[in-house]
């Protein structure tokens, strides 16, 4: 056992570490690793424009989209090499954060669905973050069951005719295409009748509203579609076949393996370190020891986690199903973590905000954003389930409507 | 990054499985448990006849001198089987101090022994209610005897020598604690059976009186010794609580695969389903801080003291939720004493509370970490 890269490894952190040590936008560094968590955002810049030109530094070295092909603007490099640089691009990463979806949702599907003429034309932008990706699947009546989405596509000649609304949708009102999932027939039970297109996002009929969120923040959309014709040309796969075509994309979800997930802890641990309450020091609680320690391991355990994870990947094999427990932990730790730093802040707990908050509204902006955290990408319970059906190998459950025409699903429980 | 058994280590893991699913079934535990036995004599004999009780002992003292890595992987396989042996006693905590501190003397009177099958060890900290504290030491060592009670003493009833936490001054520092070697064969120690809730592994009291006892490393040095044996013993207990923890939740997983009530697998449930996940996830963490432990154990790393406390409190508290909520999976059922899972439950809950609560442990961590903020 050792935590040591192969020597071919650490030529290859060494390039990277030295080309970001060349280019990186330094001037963002501090503001970047103070961002805490829920709160990434520039003071002087924008944001993506930061985030484009070091996309765009990046591809011009060769540096983005490091696991796609080179003729697609990537780097043909191997998993662990893509961890590596993840590791080495460090703060910096945070400004890739609106290319994400493009990099490891919408590129993968159009890779394996699209023309050589699309492929061609669209990847290498959107690797060097000339045009911004959203993915456009979730909807108002399709969360947890995305399949019972409800936008409709109707064929009109050589275009179909979009008519709906998605929901949850990052990065829309930035975007430049989107891949969107439809229902084409009604008529047959509902995984069954869903077509995947990708779309120019400033056709005429799509409408970008922010949603506002709980917590006053506003990073995902709603998108409205009012007859946007999109061309057959730009349909991934066959009529019908959008279920699997969306299973493409989700498989290729990133895995967060080497970007390690926000917890909470070491912001708690400094936090009580530094504090001194009307008892004394808190590290000389008992109390508030025991649930650092809990903390702690889990904290720990999901950092050793991810390293097993990357072992199998730097001897060339599929990382085992471990690493499915990430979110699970981590979004329930925050919540807890800033629920209990506020109640070691007393009344003064209640206040937030840079000015006013407890050490700098750190916690409570945790507190206040911990919820979307524990439903995004997945609930907790249908990570549970994931877990239990794809991991331990429990039946599925008794699915009332899979045999049943869409059209006839009820719609209301009472 | 390799952080990872190697497929010698993962050989010997199979190896070590097929031995004890043949030679240690619930059936062998229950005959200690039911005490028909303090404990598997012939399971002992098979395990040192396997090489598994020297794995991590030097050749020159008649171990196979394989290595920790090779011990973590061994007792993984000793929680899976809930092994109703003295192993944790003998080859965690007796071998591990000897080897630590032992005399070249002390080692060759002792560890080939182990290694062999022919001692049983132990360690007597304990005296009465509370977690590891030089305070808690009474019992004295005083012109080479010993004089006072340790309780419980693990295995005390049946092991040949015991390493005994004593106290030699009176200055209220911990250089007043002292290790000390005593052939429980000797005379002067009297062992009294204790009942526990884990009965498949013996727990006595042992009264010393004026019993003849060696110095085990520098007298001074006790405490720290002690401090460093817990920790390695910590890392291998975690190791044992691992295994067990898999056990569990494969029991309950297949339980409910199973089990068929309104119609169908109880397994198809998500309230079931929703269990087996956070054993799962429990399960997971707890393996992780488990090869962390084990890379520091192995490499003798500065972080041993941190990485021990972590996989310890990640490992009980892993254990203890597999086995609660395996008999829950099992409803009525795993309430029976027909079924294993009051095995690995009682199991659990002995071994959470083996070295040190995980009260002493959650504390130990946090104490750890906030000195390496500190420096």
């Amino acid at each position: 056992m050792n935590f040591d890269d192969t020597p071919q490894e650490a030529a290859f952190r060494a390039e990277a570490r030295n080309w970001v040590q060349a280019n990186a936008p330094k001037e963002f560094e501090a503001e970047l690793s103070q961002a805490s968590l829920g709160r990434i955002s520039l003071k002087s810049a924008d944001m993506v424009a930061v985030g484009k030109s070091w996309q765009k530094k990046k591809s011009d070295a060769g540096w983005a989209c490091l696991s796609w092909p080179k003729e697609y603007g990537g780097r043909g490099a191997s998993p662990i090499e893509k961890v590596i640089w993840q590791q080495e691009e460090g703060v910096y990463g945070k400004l890739t954060q609106p290319f994400q979806i493009g990099e490891g949702m919408c590129g993968p599907t159009v890779m394996a669905f699209g023309s050589e003429a699309d492929k061609r034309e669209r990847l290498p932008k959107l690797a060097s973050g000339e045009e911004i990706w959203c993915q456009l699947f979730s909807e108002p009546a399709g969360g947890s069951d995305v399949a019972g989405l409800r936008t409709r596509a109707e064929r009109d000649g050589d275009d179909w005719i979009v008519n709906g609304q998605k929901i949850w949708t990052s990065g829309a009102h930035y975007s430049d295409w989107g891949l969107l999932i439809t229902r084409t027939d009604p008529n047959v039970p509902k995984h069954k009748g869903l077509t995947m297109f990708f779309l120019d996002m400033k056709s005429p009929g799509v409408e970008v509203r922010p949603i506002k969120q709980a917590n006053g923040m506003q990073e995902f959309n709603e998108v409205y579609f009012t007859n946007v014709r999109i061309p057959d040309s730009q349909r991934l796969g066959k009529v019908g076949d959008g279920w699997n075509v969306s299973l493409t994309t989700l498989m290729n979800e990133r895995m967060s393996i080497g970007s390690r997930l926000a917890t909470g802890f070491p912001e708690i641990f400094a936090f009580c370190n530094d504090l001194t309450t009307e008892h004394g020091p808190a590290m000389d609680d008992r109390a508030v020891r025991a649930r650092l320690a809990d903390w702690a391991v889990k904290s720990s355990g999901l950092k050793y986690t991810a390293y097993r994870s990357l072992s199998a990947l730097s001897r060339g094999e599929r990382p085992g199903p471990e690493n499915s427990i990430g979110k699970l932990v981590a979004g329930t730790m925050v919540q807890d973590i800033a629920a209990f730093a506020m109640d070691l802040q007393g009344a003064a707990g209640g206040l937030a905000g840079e000015a006013d908050g407890v050490a700098g509204g750190r916690f409570q902006a945790m507190l206040l954003g911990a919820p979307g955290m524990r439903i995004a990408g997945g609930t907790d319970e249908i990570l549970r389930n994931i877990i239990a059906e794809r991991v331990l190998g429990l039946p599925g459950d008794i699915r009332v409507d899979k045999d049943v025409p869409f059209n006839q699903i009820p719609t209301k429980g009472r | 990054m390799n952080f990872e058994f190697s497929d010698d280590q993962k050989q010997l893991r199979d190896q070590a499985r097929r031995f004890l699913s043949e030679k240690c079934p619930p059936k062998a535990v229950r005959a200690v448990l039911e005490g028909k036995a303090p404990y598997d004599k012939e399971l002992w004999k098979g395990l040192a006849e396997m090489g598994f009780l020297g794995v991590a002992i030097p050749e020159e003292f008649g171990g196979t001198g394989a290595g920790h890595l090779e011990l973590c992987v061994i007792a993984e396989e000793m929680g899976r089987a809930v092994a109703p042996v003295p192993f944790s006693s003998t080859v965690y905590l007796a071998a591990e101090a000897l080897l630590l501190a032992g005399s070249d003397a002390q080692k060759q009177k002792w560890l080939p022994k182990i290694a062999s099958g022919e001692a049983i060890g132990t360690l007597a900290l304990f005296e009465g209610p509370g977690n590891p504290a030089p305070q808690g030491v009474k019992l004295t060592a005083a012109n080479g005897v010993l004089n006072g009670v340790k309780t419980p003493v693990a295995d005390g009833a049946i092991a040949d020598f015991a390493v005994v936490v004593a106290r030699h001054g009176a200055s209220g520092r911990e250089t007043d604690i002292g290790l000390y070697l005593v052939d429980l064969k000797a005379g002067g120690v009297e062992a009294r059976a204790l009942t526990s809730i884990d009965p498949s592994r013996n727990q006595a009291e042992l009264t010393f009186k004026d019993c003849k006892a060696e110095p085990l490393g520098a007298a001074s040095e006790g405490w720290s010794l002690l401090s460093q044996v817990l920790d390695r013993a910590a890392v291998l207990t975690a190791f044992e609580q691992v295994g067990g923890a898999d056990r569990a939740l494969e029991m309950g997983r297949d339980y409910a695969l199973d089990r068929i009530a309104f119609g169908r697998p109880i397994g198809s449930f998500q309230a079931v389903k929703h269990i087996l996940a956070d054993m799962y996830v429990a399960a997971t963490l707890a393996r992780s801080n488990c090869y962390y432990g084990a890379w520091a154990l192995s490499t003798n790393a500065g972080e041993l003291g941190e990485a021990a406390a972590t996989a310890r409190i990640s490992a009980t508290q892993a254990f203890q939720h597999c086995a609660k909520q395996n008999i829950q999976v099992h409803g009525g059922m795993g309430f029976t004493w027909e079924f294993d899972c009051h095995l690995y439950y009682r199991r659990s809950n002995a071994l959470a509370l083996s070295l040190g609560s995980l009260s002493y442990w959650e504390d130990t961590l946090i104490e750890r970490m906030r000195k390496k903020n500190a420096a």
